[in-house]
């Protein structure tokens, strides 16, 4: 077994997680952590649909934002993946979309405000990075021959248009697609830092114990992505463009005295503001690096490891729940169902609602993490398994588990975790604003001190640590020779 | 027609030779058909023609380059997207002009399929594909054909009738084929390739079955 790379890999890092489990803080701090788990259940059981009227904008505005943001961020998106190839440009998307939703929102209320704009930007920033990198792989890998048979002196635009989107339209369709749906839950959890989405009516009911209303919230936001191919309809789709500005909400102006406050002061490095030049700027960087970022990386990329191998655990457990080579159609129907709320409850709200109940520390981080991640894999493991055929007289039951499907399922199985590796980082350090010590807790609290300068530094720390991870897990991946598809 | 003239070309492939080193001089007006063993270079030569007559020729790959998300209408069009402005190119895309319509529609009818102008290239059928690759040819216009294997998914009266017409419309023409007889009846020259190099160049009246069958 060992002489298989792909097995010394995850015993390697089986070993980091195990390591990180040793030095992380894992503990249930509160009292009652069971009961209030329960009565958590108990409200979702007995949803509260019609306390407030609040819920019904804030799904309305829900929509809104993830709509307008991902509509500019796919545009932009599709201009930046033309000059891909171009490195100022790779450079720059990498950088964009390596700053998590909540961050750049953070940065945005800052000056804007809560004007529509921070929310609309917050999404559309980063998804125009992504959205440039996916659709320039989907153009590059669709056939050449086309183009290079048309005749000397075709416009470039036009070459384009006949010899390389028609080929290209049904995936960039599906992906935009999917992206939406991953916008519906970037909006909703927008409203954790103050927009008017789902996720601040979430917090509020929590906070002040009505698990009815939140079960109501989370169970709309449900049934609003499961839904989607029944409303996100090609014909409606200019209707909802052309709409989706309007119902955004008024917010608040935009005070244009902060815009240029931010850039001109508030940014600037503190010791550079106060005049003490150069010399005070060292010990600045010191302070920060030790006090701060140091801490903030090490319990970042910790976290991090622990919860990329409980994903895989969670997805190489979950996956035979939809499978097609277990159980009959009950069981996997409600497989499908478990795996449709893991993956469609974003994490940030997992780890909101697992921190309530159980006190902050790394655990409900990591359940959180592994649960949404692990829907995720576990879903799209689970489909490539049912279009295995078996012998008919395979081994059943654990065997069949065990010697027929994960060592067939293995690799793409690792493909899509070391994809979604430097998704769970950028995750995990903005799952600090919660309270628990990775990166975006010391983004948050520079931010509420108002030394925004620090916040700036530790972001672009941040961006860095995600931008160095998604190289690995590429390198990673191409050591292994693993495939992997743009959709996970 | 741009002058296709090889003098001691040659050609590598990952670091193996492919063609060459060979001399070849196609003549405005000729009819010259490559033949030889399947992996003897004849695609490479081809391409490199096509290249060299800076793609002012009609190419039919071995591979056709289909955009199969495309209606065959569209396809064939593109064989003249140079001859038309930015914006008539993409009005076409969305909705075909009626003259456009009419000269395609009579150039499908040509080859047999003008009730399939419409049907998306990928749902065509292997024959149907290649004959949408020689109507996209034949719309070009170029004085040269170069193309690789174009009625290998033919039957026979189909092909002959394929074969007739593109000799008819293009003043030159460079087509490898491995039907002996189909090259020997519509060529008027025979380029024979082995291992990369030219083995037999003859006229096609001078010539035999039997004499090409040397080189297989």
């Amino acid at each position: 077994m060992l002489a298989y790379p792909t097995v010394r890999t995850s015993l390697i890092f089986l070993a980091i997680a195990i390591g990180g489990l040793l030095v992380a803080d894992i503990a249930i701090t509160t009292a009652n952590p069971w009961q209030d788990l329960g009565q958590f259940f108990l409200g979702v059981a007995t949803p509260n649909f019609f306390s407030t009227e609040g819920l019904a904008t804030a799904l309305l505005r829900t929509v809104a934002f993830a709509f307008v943001g991902v509509t500019l961020g796919s545009v932009f998106g599709f201009l930046l993946s033309l000059a891909y190839r171009w490195l100022p440009v790779r450079l720059f998307c990498a950088f964009i979309r390596a700053i998590h939703e909540l961050f750049w929102a953070l940065i945005f209320l800052q000056f804007f405000g809560f004007h529509p704009l921070t929310g609309v930007l917050a999404i559309a920033i980063p998804y125009a990075g992504i959205f440039a990198k996916v659709y320039s792989e989907i153009f590059e890998e669709a056939d050449p021959e086309p183009g290079r048979l048309l005749p000397p002196g075709t416009n470039r635009a036009v070459a384009f248009l006949y010899a390389k989107v028609p080929d290209c339209w049904v995936q960039l369709r599906t992906y935009t697609a999917y992206r939406l749906e991953c916008g519906l839950r970037s909006s909703a959890i927008l409203g954790f830092v103050g927009l008017p989405t789902l996720g601040f009516y979430l917090e509020s009911s929590f906070s002040m114990g009505m698990y009815s209303d939140a079960g109501a919230m989370l169970i709309l936001f449900y049934v609003l992505i499961a839904t989607m191919p029944l409303w996100v309809r090609p014909k409606l789709l200019p209707v909802f463009i052309l709409a989706a500005p309007f119902f955004l909400g008024e917010g608040m102006p935009i005070v244009w005295g902060n815009v240029e406050r931010f850039f001109t002061e508030d940014i600037v490095p503190a010791p550079l503001r106060e005049g003490e030049g150069l010399a005070g700027l060292l010990p600045w960087l010191g302070d920060v690096m030790a006090n701060e970022a140091l801490p903030g990386i090490w319990n970042t990329v910790v976290l991090t490891q622990i919860a990329l191998v409980a994903t895989g655990i969670l997805s190489l457990l979950a996956f035979p729940l939809i499978s097609r080579h277990f159980g009959g159609p009950v069981r996997r129907t409600s497989g499908h169902v478990l795996l449709v709320i893991a993956r469609s409850t974003p994490e940030y709200i997992l780890a909101y609602i697992l921190l309530q109940l159980w006190g902050p520390s790394m655990l409900p981080a990591v359940v959180a993490l592994a649960l949404h991640n692990g829907g995720i894999i576990g879903h799209l493991i689970g489909r490539q398994s049912s279009t295995i055929h078996l012998r008919p007289d395979a081994p059943r039951g654990f065997v069949r588990y065990s010697w027929e499907l994960v060592p067939r399922l293995y690799r793409p199985f690792l493909a899509f975790l070391f994809y979604r590796w430097e998704i769970i980082m950028r995750e995990t350090a903005i799952l600090g604003i919660l309270g628990i010590y990775t990166l975006g807790f010391y983004v948050d609290s520079s931010i509420q001190e108002l030394r925004f300068d620090r916040a700036m530094l530790l972001i672009l720390i941040t961006a860095l640590l995600n931008i160095g991870v998604d190289t690995l897990g590429r390198y990673i991946r191409r050591r292994l020779a693993l495939q992997t598809l743009p959709t996970c | 027609m741009p002058e296709i003239r090889f003098d001691g070309l040659t050609a590598s492939f990952a670091g193996k030779q492919v063609v060459g080193p060979l001399s070849l001089h196609i003549r405005d007006g000729e009819h010259v058909a490559l033949v030889g063993k399947s992996g003897a270079g004849k695609s490479t030569l081809i391409r490199l023609m096509y290249q060299h007559a800076e793609q002012q020729a009609s190419l039919i790959p071995q591979d056709l380059g289909l955009v199969n998300a495309l209606p065959v209408f569209h396809n064939v069009f593109m064989g003249q997207l140079h001859e038309h402005s930015l914006w008539y190119n993409t009005w076409t895309l969305l909705r075909p002009f009626k003259t456009d319509r009419k000269a395609i529609a009579a150039l499908l009818g040509q080859l047999g399929m003008e009730e399939k102008q419409w049907t998306p290239a990928a749902s065509l059928s292997g024959g149907q594909r290649q004959r949408v690759a020689i109507g996209r040819a034949l719309y070009r216009q170029a004085p040269l054909l170069l193309a690789d294997e174009p009625i290998s998914a033919l039957d026979g009266l189909l092909a002959h009738q394929v074969m007739e017409h593109l000799v008819e419309q293009f003043p030159t023409s460079v087509v490898a084929l491995h039907d002996v007889d189909m090259a020997l009846k519509y060529c008027d020259r025979i380029v024979g390739i082995k291992d990369g190099l030219v083995a037999l160049d003859a006229p096609a009246a001078e010539l035999t079955p039997a004499d090409i069958m040397t080189l297989y």
